[in-house]
């Protein structure tokens, strides 16, 4: 293949690591290791991949959300008798015909009506729902119901929000924040105390401060928030739905709805990506109420105006920092203040909160810090997960001031970094030491060593291809006023669920003969959003059982929970789930083998057994049973909980605790080539390095760590979410006008991946999906800064940041 | 009202079309080849792009009316379409047969073998969620018919219609110039 853009590095040179254990040492085709290609890949390339929104029945109607066209408001009427009368309408429900006492969800905090009840707390609630014969009919009787709202003073940042005599968002809170927060409109606060910041900053020879914007970004999957409901003959309904954690959504589903769980069937339909995005209820419930209020199927799409509302987005948010350090480039302390809007409802932000204030050390050695985040409620979107979730808008923060502390002590900033990295062993200002490999000194240097993309690339001898440089086909310059400028940046993300949660996955495992052949099925509710989760799994039975055909079996609620799709964890947690479900079958079956065979080979007692190409071989490598003639007509299943070591919560006052699974560390540079007068930025290169620990799919890998960086670019130079700070509504909701990088403002992204073992987790991987969105946009930053000599303490950078017309 | 019109080189009649339905809707709701994704209605990336008469088009963005008598190809039809251009150049049946390493058994699929640069976006690694991918298809598909031998910028520019989320376009990238180079060898 032409211009390879990456390479693999095995532990090895300066940085050592533990060895990858694979458990039972089998060498299977098609196992953990090699780049097998995705089990859904052909049905994806052909169109007959069944997403969400690709659902049909027989007899189904379409669903509509009437959604509020204000911020803030008292509803003081709803009309629906317009609506109801239409042809083609068979249903129209506002929050009076929700059908229990259960009228609210969320994902922490029960805060979230299910449709507005007497009030709107941000722009594009919903309001009321339709059923229709055609989605037309339905968006039309949507726009016939009468709404009268009475406009409320809205509420959009912290100054709004904690005013003396601010309208709270939520009255009568009585979540389990409450009675820690100092303002019912802040929904969780996380102070970090450790050391002594200000005695420290005595020994500062420099001190920077800065104030830095985070702005509200989205997470934009593709596939837009779909589903479909079927309401069944035992008076519970079936939703194929796209989604992060099927039994979240379930938890959260089933009481409004007024049935047990086990009435509430749900399948995981094709999810066309994910990014946080799906964490959260949108038309879940909505569809459900729908469908067993009309007693027929149920479709419900978003389009994607709809889906900008639909969805909660990345915290923006407003970040205080304040470092100190010595002439010889020791950082003295660290004082910080992260002030993140959370919007309306809850969702995740107490989650993020806590991310944001144990990370916001970033991945360095500072022993004195003092360090407070909090998320406000505001009525501005609701904001909640998105890739890395809390981490990034630190990372934004506290990279621009190491930079700006290189700067002032005249020194490199790689240099600057590496001289104050952390290490394993290092302790975390949550007190949490760091028990496996942290190799920032090293990513930074890999980075740094690799080769520069030429200059003036765009010149030819037939004059500019335009399409190198800022504005590309615009035609805005042939070169002229064209500067090039580098940067750097480094993050650390946690894997997993944080602060105490019983973050565990489930795996079905069954081994049979199916004509002929050994065949391992794997069950599991892991949500597959395009991650590439169902690959590795097969590459994990197959290494574990020695088979070489494996079923995935669709994701449903049939099985027990894998947990959520994100905080990089599915690869560890089900993968785990599954390794583990897998060792447990093989064990079965070499009972199974030993009770047949044992007593004609000696081995079967002596030796150490493994399931290798089909077979029961010892470690000696002599054949003793076909796995066939083992199994005969036997089946054997498992289904297992696993979990990973427990975690603790922070404390209130202190952020003291073991909150961690497991970190994760990416570096970047950034090559940026910046049209100083017209404020345009094409981004040359953005070479990443991260430590993997271990690659279960190399090229998955590879997909996970660019797709990350190019997120982190685009709220870097492109994305945002612009919302009215007068009205609180949002101002760009639409591919037109929130503005994703192309393939054409896509820079080449090479990677230099790492492979140190985390002894502690299964073959040593390390969570990877969120960590190169962290570093992604600071190195952005700091290379346009390097370009251009301004300031910008501001994400995303606009054109008139750059020309000084902001 | 009623639409004839050809898709994938088959004769069909839509009925009861609503005159402010698109083609988009009329493929996935009507004739039921939901392979056309829709992901923003707007034109502005690219999911449901498929060929009418030949051009490369945003279906979400073409009236069901305005197909009347004419011929789309879709994801659906793209390797019994890249398959009809092969043989028409004389190099038929060169395209089928790409063996890739999945373990997934492939090859005994009874379907009509992958175009070659549906298989090259399962090779490179391409495909995530995938919900781009057909969008992806058909306007790299085309690209390769007018310009065998791209540079990577031809290739960033055909392609920059579509948009994709998932992978940062890097593995898009590889399996377009993996697909090229593939029907370089074939010819």
């Amino acid at each position: 293949m032409p211009s390879p853009t990456f390479e693999f590095a095995q532990a090895g040179g300066a940085p050592t690591g533990t060895p990858t254990k694979i458990t039972q040492g089998s060498q299977t085709k098609g196992g953990i290791g090699e780049s097998t290609l995705r089990p859904d890949g052909t049905l994806k390339v052909t169109g007959e991949f069944a997403y969400s929104s690709d659902m049909w029945h027989e007899d189904m109607l379409w669903g509509q959300i009437l959604r509020s066209t204000v911020a803030h408001a008292e509803i003081v009427s709803i009309d629906t008798s317009e609506a109801l009368a239409m042809p083609g309408v068979y249903a129209v429900m506002t929050y009076d015909d929700l059908p229990t006492e259960v009228k609210n969800y969320g994902l922490e905090i029960q805060d979230t009506p299910v449709l507005a009840h007497g009030k709107v707390r941000h722009h594009g609630e919903p309001v009321a729902i339709v059923a229709a014969d055609h989605p037309e009919t339905a968006r039309r009787a949507a726009a016939k119901i009468h709404v009268e709202y009475r406009d409320l003073p809205v509420i959009t940042d912290e100054a709004s929000a904690t005013a003396p005599d601010a309208i709270l968002v939520h009255e009568g809170r009585d979540d389990h924040h409450a009675g820690h927060v100092p303002h019912p409109n802040i929904v969780h606060r996380q102070p970090i105390v450790r050391g002594n910041a200000d005695e420290a900053a005595r020994k500062a020879d420099v001190i920077v401060r800065g104030e830095y914007t985070f702005g509200m970004q989205d997470q934009a999957f593709l596939g837009p928030e779909s589903g479909l409901a079927v309401p069944e003959e035992d008076g519970g309904v079936h939703l194929y739905i796209a989604t992060q954690w099927l039994h979240s959504d379930l938890r959260q589903i089933a009481p409004v709805l007024g049935l047990p769980e086990k009435k509430v069937r749900m399948t995981l339909a094709g999810v066309g990506g994910a990014f946080g995005g799906r964490e959260d209820l949108s038309m879940q419930i909505h569809a459900c109420l729908l469908a067993l209020r009309t007693g027929k199927p149920v479709k419900i799409v978003y389009n994607r105006f709809e889906s900008f509302f639909g969805h909660v987005h990345r915290h923006p948010a407003k970040l205080y920092y304040e470092h100190g350090a010595t002439k010889d480039g020791k950082i003295t302390h660290m004082k910080c203040r992260i002030v993140l809007d959370g919007g309306a409802y809850a969702s995740a932000s107490p989650a993020v909160v806590g991310n944001a204030s144990s990370l916001s050390v970033g991945p360095y050695v500072i022993d004195d810090v003092d360090i407070e985040a909090i998320a406000l409620y505001t009525n501005n979107p609701p904001c909640g997960a998105m890739r890395g979730f809390g981490a990034v808008q630190a990372c934004f923060a506290y990279e621009a001031q190491m930079d700006k502390l290189a700067a002032k002590l005249g020194m490199d900033p790689v240099e600057f970094r590496q001289l104050n990295a952390m290490e394993q062993g290092t302790i975390m200002p949550t007190g949490q030491p760091v028990d496996s490999p942290a190799p920032v000194a090293e990513l930074l240097r890999r980075v740094k060593a690799m080769p520069l993309p030429p200059e003036r690339q765009w010149e030819s001898s037939e004059g500019a291809d335009v399409r190198q440089l800022p504005g590309g086909l615009s035609n805005t310059t042939h070169g002229e006023g064209v500067v090039r400028g580098i940067g750097y940046a480094v993050g650390i993300k946690n894997v997993g669920f944080s602060e105490g949660f019983d973050d565990y996955s489930t795996a079905k495992v069954r081994m049979e003969v199916v004509g002929g052949e050994p065949v391992a099925t794997v069950h599991t509710a892991m949500a597959e959003v395009g991650q590439g989760g169902v690959t590795v799994h097969a590459q994990i039975a197959r290494t574990e059982l020695g088979v070489t055909q494996v079923t995935i079996h669709p994701a449903d609620t049939q099985v027990g929970s894998a947990g959520s799709t994100s905080a990089s964890r599915q690869t560890y947690v089900t993968g785990g789930a599954v390794k583990n479900a897998c060792e447990l079958v093989r064990e079965r079956v070499l009972e199974i083998g030993r009770r047949k065979f044992g007593s004609y080979h000696p081995a079967w007692a002596t030796a150490e057994l493994l399931l290798e190409g089909g077979k029961v071989v010892t470690d000696g490598g002599e054949v003793l049973a076909d796995l066939v003639d083992v199994l005969e007509n036997e089946s054997v299943e498992v289904e297992e909980e696993w979990r990973h070591r427990p975690t603790e919560a922070f404390d209130l006052r202190t952020g003291q605790g073991n909150g961690h699974v497991q970190y994760s560390f990416a570096a970047h540079r950034a090559v940026v080539e910046v049209d100083t007068e017209l404020g345009l930025v094409k981004v040359i290169e953005l070479a990443c390095a991260q430590d993997v620990g271990k690659a279960l799919n190399p090229l998955s890998v590879l997909g996970q760590i660019q797709g990350g960086t190019l997120q982190g670019m685009g709220i870097a130079v492109m994305e945002e979410i612009v919302v009215d700070p007068k009205t609180a509504k949002v101002r760009n909701p639409s591919f037109t006008d929130y503005l994703l990088p192309t393939i054409l403002d896509t820079p080449i992204i090479p990677v230099d991946v790492l492979e140190l073992a985390d002894e502690h987790a299964p073959y040593g991987l390390r969570g990877i999906g969120e960590a190169p969105t962290l570093s992604s946009t600071p190195a952005v930053l700091a290379a346009i800064r390097n370009a251009t000599g301004l300031e910008l303490n501001r994400t995303p950078v606009r054109p008139e940041h750059l020309t000084g017309q902001a | 009202m009623r639409v004839n019109f050809t898709v994938n080189g088959r004769p069909q009649e839509a009925d009861d079309v609503w005159e402010g339905e698109s083609l988009l809707y009329v493929l996935r709701e009507r004739l039921g080849l939901p392979g056309s994704k829709n992901a923003c209605e707007q034109g502005e990336c690219g999911s449901c792009t498929v060929r009418l008469d030949g051009v490369p088009v945003c279906s979400c963005l073409v009236a069901a009316g305005q197909v009347e008598g004419r011929e789309v190809v879709t994801v659906e039809g793209l390797a019994d379409f890249a398959k009809q251009r092969s043989c028409g150049t004389g190099a038929c049946g060169t395209a089928e047969g790409q063996d890739s390493q999945t373990g997934e058994g492939t090859g005994s699929s009874p379907r009509a073998a992958l175009s070659p640069i549906q298989q090259a976006f399962i090779d490179a690694g391409a495909v995530q969620c995938g919900f781009c991918t057909p969008g992806l298809l058909v306007a790299a598909d085309e690209m390769l018919e007018r310009n065998p031998n791209p540079s990577d910028a031809d290739i960033r520019e055909a392609l920059s219609g579509n948009l994709c989320r998932c992978t940062g376009y890097e593995k898009i990238m590889d399996a377009v110039r993996l697909a090229a180079a593939r029907q370089g060898e074939a010819v």
